[in-house]
């Protein structure tokens, strides 16, 4: 008899069951063997149910930022990536965008009984990746399995603590008339990648998602201008760049006045957004930013964007102008203008 | 994109509207209709109204299949789903159109009906095939464009023997709408609401070619100019529309030349023919009931017609007392002429058919154009 | 009404079935309506299905017509 043996999980053909959730010596194992396996770190090797954590000294002081997500995408493997990386880079991007350096993930796992375990390696092994390369690591976790027919593969939740210097104030509220309006690339890639393999809408792209982690560039661009010169920072997900810039303008009590023309995207996005009858500046996009920045700061910020690689393609779009309705109106190609509304809910394609 | 990119030449539409401008009649007004909701709804995105001269006023049409779907036929599509378990397939610009009982599509899945959004008649058919042991129906709207590849299923359906797919056809026609606006009290006696002319549809006369609008130049003296899709197509077609009423002319004249002939799409139109005939009469949201303006599927394939299969009757519902739908649809009224527009009725809480669809008359104005009607004051960067 | 494309036809498929390409995005559409649609050809494709074709010398003439009406600055009003 072996002392302590325990048959190591079959990653190959074993599936997610009942016990795996339950709190007991095969949660343990699933969380050893996978988990505390793939996202290793010392935090996580004190072994408990939470961790304690350090805090930088940063000179001057500073605050905490925390934010949190939850990840239900559907298919769960994309061109691009995955929900494991995507749960990674959009809680680093949201603590980012406030301009704190993030410091410390935790990540929930709701699983569905029968999910199969080779998937969950692939996902969790794809966290890890995204959480070495951001430089940010996953302390604490934790695990539940909810019975076949109720979860949707799996669901994960990621919360992630920064630190942002005391006197740092970039947020939605800030923007004012006068200011220049900057993207950090192409819009519509991630949400065009997800709709091309959804059944009855297949289409044939080589669009792949953008989902990046963003802090490093929110760092170079911050560096190259006095504070206070970049006054928001925002990553148009979900709705798109049309809801992004409708909550800035409002949060403000401003107005914007973009220039179709100077929006970069993909030309197979372009036309993807056509024949499905879609508008590319609702389309979801998990690897690109907006700031809003002061006038005298534009060229620097942007030509700081343009050096780094998930900046290449930044552009300026548009201006920040006083407006009491709060219309985020834009200057059409065609040479007439328009309003960019945001959406009422999802966007749907539609054939009129 | 070729064929679209081309056609969307700002620089070029500058010098169309300024020749519109120099050919302006002096004190004379021009109102144009443009009768179908792409139209409406390409205006609206590429802010055409701006390129035009304050005398060119379009007034948007019916042409918008969603926005004159009446209450009563989504009424019918929910109890299927709700109420007979029916798999309903539809298109999405349906999913949202409020119906009775404060339901829509959407609304009626989030109880538990089992509502599948589709791009295509074809994925419907499929869903028939995935699933032998339930029923599914296809809600079926559309113009002449859309109705084709309905009557493409419908005849693949017969040939397969499907025995657990059926369609609710709420097709329509173009010219019976156009006769319908033109034969309207305000139009024809009054005179309140001149049109002096017609945008004619695109993809509708691609299918049903341009001779059906003949019938329009001779009978009521009003000249029809078809027109392509993209924003520079329209404001050539309305170049040539002002060019004929300042000539007096009455006459179809075709700018969408590269893809409409004047028979049409022959092998789409026998298709239609085999599957469909004429309805006597429909009742359609905003114009109440308009004989032989719609479709509905023959004897011989009377087992694919959801309205026989479940023994549906149909049942009118009345729009919100305060909506204008029905005068903006006609063009005698103007979004901002209705008291719901903005403050009730908006995209995420439409009161009828115009705010349901991007391309109703209110919707597009709400979403793409509401800013002219408040003075902004922008300053300079 | 009718949303609508101008794709070109990329390949012919077996049960009037074909490939289309819309600025470097693909899908296999329908062209039972289209029988005279060949590769190469562009086509106008609604909810799955070709309903026309583009006549390329006509979409230049159109082209030419656009140019034509259109009011450049050194002309004089008529």
């Amino acid at each position: 008899m072996k002392k302590d043996y325990l048959r190591p999980l079959d990653f190959k053909q074993g599936r997610v069951d009942m016990n795996h959730g339950a709190g007991g010596r095969a949660g343990l194992q699933l969380v050893e063997e996978l988990f505390a396996r793939a996202f290793d770190n010392p935090a996580l090797r004190q072994g408990n149910d939470g961790a304690v954590l350090d805090l930088p000294n940063i000179p001057g002081g500073h605050r905490l930022v925390m934010a949190t997500d939850a990840h239900v995408i559907s298919p769960l493997f994309f061109p691009g990536g995955d929900i494991g990386c995507l749960a990674v880079h959009g809680t680093v991007n949201d603590v980012a965008m406030l301009g704190a350096t993030p410091l410390y993930l935790a990540a929930s796992f709701i699983l569905e009984e029968g999910f199969p375990l080779a998937d969950l390696k692939r996902i969790v092994e794809s966290m890890a990746t995204a959480s070495r390369e951001a430089g940010v690591p996953i302390v604490t976790g934790d695990t539940k399995v909810v019975e076949r027919g109720k979860g949707d593969g799996v669901f994960i939740s990621t919360t992630g603590i920064g630190a942002v210097p005391v006197g740092r104030d970039i947020g939605g509220a800030n923007a004012r008339p006068g200011d220049v309006v900057l993207v950090s690339g192409t819009l519509g890639d991630h949400g065009v990648a997800i709709l091309s393999l959804r059944e009855s809408l297949e289409f044939e792209t080589t669009i792949t998602s953008d989902t990046a982690a963003l802090h490093t560039l929110v760092a170079a661009m911050l560096a190259a201008v006095p504070e206070g010169s970049l006054r928001t920072l925002r990553d148009p997900t979900r709705g798109g760049l049309a809801t992004t810039l409708n909550e800035i303008a409002r949060q403000s009590g401003v107005g914007l006045l973009l220039d179709e023309a100077a929006i970069p995207m993909q030309p197979q996005v372009e036309a993807a957004c056509e024949l499905l009858g879609l508008d590319p500046l609702t389309i979801a996009n998990e690897g690109k930013l907006v700031a809003v920045v002061a006038p005298e700061a534009a060229g620097a910020v942007l030509a700081a964007m343009r050096d780094h690689p998930l900046g290449r393609q930044a552009a300026r779009i548009g201006t920040v102008q006083a407006d009491e309705h709060h219309f985020v109106q834009m200057a059409t190609r065609f040479g007439g203008r328009r309003v960019v509304d945001w959406l009422s809910g999802e966007p749907l394609p539609r054939i009129c | 994109m070729k064929y679209v990119d081309e056609f969307r030449d700002g620089a070029l539409a500058r010098g169309i509207a300024d020749r519109i401008a120099a050919e302006l009649q002096p004190g004379r007004r021009y109102s144009f209709m443009e009768f179908c909701g792409g139209h409406t709804h390409a205006i609206a995105r590429y802010g055409i109204a701006e390129l035009l001269p304050p005398e060119v006023r379009m007034i948007h049409g019916p042409g918008c299949p969603v926005c004159v779907l009446p209450i009563g036929r989504i009424d019918q599509a929910i109890h299927l789903a709700l109420e007979r378990g029916a798999i309903l397939a539809t298109y999405g610009d349906t999913m949202r159109v409020p119906a009775s009982n404060s339901l829509s599509l959407m609304k009626a899945k989030a109880r538990g009906a089992d509502i599948r959004m589709v791009y295509s008649a074809t994925d419907a058919l499929a869903l028939a095939r995935a699933n032998p042991q339930r029923e599914v129906v296809f809600l079926a709207i559309g113009f002449e464009t859309t109705t084709p590849p309905t009557a493409l299923v419908i005849r693949q359906a017969a040939k397969e023997d499907l025995a657990n797919f059926s369609v609710l056809s709420c097709h329509v026609l173009t010219p019976s709408a156009i006769t319908h606006i033109l034969e309207s009290a305000e139009v024809r006696q009054y005179g309140t609401v001149p049109i002096d002319g017609f945008i004619g549809p695109a993809h509708v006369s691609i299918v049903i070619g341009s001779a059906p609008y003949q019938h329009f130049a001779e009978e009521y003296r009003k000249p029809v100019v078809i027109a392509g899709f993209e924003p520079l197509d329209v404001v050539q077609a309305i170049g040539m529309l002002v060019r004929q009423v300042n000539a007096g002319r009455a006459e179809v004249e075709n700018e969408f030349i590269r893809a409409v002939t004047p028979e049409g799409n022959v092998a789409a139109q026998a298709v239609v023919s085999e599957v469909f005939e004429l309805r006597e009469r429909f009742e359609w949201r905003g114009l109440g009931e308009v004989p032989y303006s719609a479709l509905k599927i023959r004897p011989a394939y009377a087992r694919f017609d959801a309205e026989r299969r479940f023994a549906l009757d149909y049942r009118p519902v009345p729009d919100h007392k305060q909506c204008e739908c029905g005068a903006i649809l006609r063009g005698v009224k103007r979004p901002t002429d209705c008291k719901l527009f903005g403050t009730v009725c908006t995209p995420d809480n439409p009161m009828g058919s115009c705010m349901v669809s991007s391309e109703g008359a209110c919707a597009a104005h709400y979403s793409y154009g509401r800013f002219r009607d408040i003075p902004v004051v922008s300053v300079p960067a | 009404m009718c949303l609508a494309l101008p794709a070109r036809v990329v390949a012919l498929l077996p049960d009037d079935q074909a490939q289309i390409d819309l600025g470097g995005v693909r899908k296999t559409v329908s062209v039972a309506l289209t029988p005279d649609a060949r590769v190469g050809d562009y086509v106008i494709v609604h909810v799955g299905h070709a309903i026309g074709l583009i006549d390329a010398a006509e979409a230049e003439r159109t082209l030419a017509l656009f140019a034509e009406m259109a009011l450049t600055p050194s002309e004089p009003s008529a």
